[in-house]
């Protein structure tokens, strides 16, 4: 028979059965990764545009998978909104976004903003889904609150607004 | 001696914030990929992981000490059971199995049949000398230092290189004995 004997118990990471995604870890476990990918970045970089832009190209490989797995399944956001200017522009925002409860930003790095990684990850879901766009973070100052909100500008580019147009 | 705490971490993991595990082992995974681009030696990335778990290690043993109630350890034995049975659980969610002791009880395996580092995880040829999980080593060795052992940790078996569970190997090189740190004339 083939396979015996071998010591894997699957031979491809395909085979394995799909776990229910109930699973679940400490935040803070989280919380102590997410800290050394970002102190790990900044090593790598000279400004925070750079080291953003490094977030997001993390989160978006993990949103490109999140996309297949409906990890988020349970996450609801604060709010969403769609933006009052302009028609291909979405928000989405969160008093205090997973990834910044634990992050104090030095007054040195200006505005610089963890959620980059987050916003990586939606823009890796939309991308995966067909609906490329622009995502980026952005602190949101609260009035009577001391820390400000993150909220997550989505701006789809031209060619699906066209696309929509033209379904809709 | 006093008693230790709590013999399973059960009730405090119950207790803590938790995220999905996914997100937790695709973020992992993400920033693996990140270190293979950036440093592209494997044996490189081995160390980067050690040392961000070494990183992690020196302060998440203060957040267990806090949350776990459990008092100092009579013994290195003991230690390693703490670890097994509360410190994994209580971050991980997964306990793990305390065995293979030598004879002078300095050196024990850790192992884990459950490791939520490694959904979805599959070594491609190119890195089969990458420890994939060798950020938990690191955690291990920073959290036992700052607690006066300084240990090895190193992998014995490894499912993601076809072995059929993890398993680590912590071995006690010393003790340090505790001291207050500053002299009563500086």
């Amino acid at each position: 028979m083939i396979g015996v004997g071998k010591m894997k118990q699957y031979t491809n990471v395909l085979d394995k059965p799909l776990s229910k995604g109930k699973q679940e870890v400490s935040l803070s476990a989280f919380a102590f990764l997410f800290s050394e990918l970002v102190q790990y970045n900044q090593t790598q970089v000279d400004n925070i545009a750079e080291l953003e832009r490094r977030l997001e190209d993390a989160g978006y490989a993990v949103g490109a998978r999140v996309l297949e797995l409906l990890c988020h399944r349970d996450k609801v956001a604060d709010s969403l909104e769609k933006g009052t200017e302009h028609e291909d522009e979405y928000m989405i925002s969160e008093k205090e976004l997973l990834v910044n409860r634990f992050i104090s930003v030095p007054k040195d790095m200006g505005t610089f903003n963890c959620g980059a990684f987050v916003a990586g990850i939606v823009r890796g879901v939309l991308d995966s889904a067909g609906f490329p766009a622009v995502v980026t973070a952005h602190f949101v100052p609260m009035e009577g609150q001391q820390r400000p909100r993150t909220t997550i500008l989505i701006k789809f580019t031209e060619e699906v607004l066209r696309r929509e147009a033209r379904l809709g | 001696m006093a008693p230790v705490g709590p013999r399973s971490g059960d009730a405090i993991f119950a207790n803590v914030e938790r995220v999905n595990a996914e997100l937790f082992s695709l973020t992992y995974g993400a920033m693996v990929r990140q270190l293979l681009t950036d440093l592209e030696e494997v044996e490189e990335v081995n160390k980067q992981l050690d040392q961000m778990g070494y990183n992690i290690g020196i302060r998440l043993i203060d957040e267990f000490l806090a949350k776990s109630n459990v008092s100092s350890c009579a013994d290195f034995k003991e230690s390693a059971d703490v670890i097994a049975k509360v410190g994994f659980k209580m971050f991980l969610g997964v306990t793990a199995t305390v065995a293979n002791w030598d004879a002078d009880g300095t050196s024990c395996s850790l192992i884990l049949e459950d490791n939520p580092l490694v959904d979805f995880v599959e070594l491609p040829d190119t890195c089969q000398g990458l420890y994939y999980c060798n950020v938990l080593s690191g955690v291990i060795r920073g959290a036992l230092e700052m607690v006066s052992m300084k240990t090895e940790v190193t992998w014995v078996r490894d499912m993601l290189r076809g072995d059929d569970a993890y398993e680590l190997r912590v071995k006690l090189l010393k003790q340090v004995p505790e001291e207050y740190p500053y002299k009563d004339d500086e």
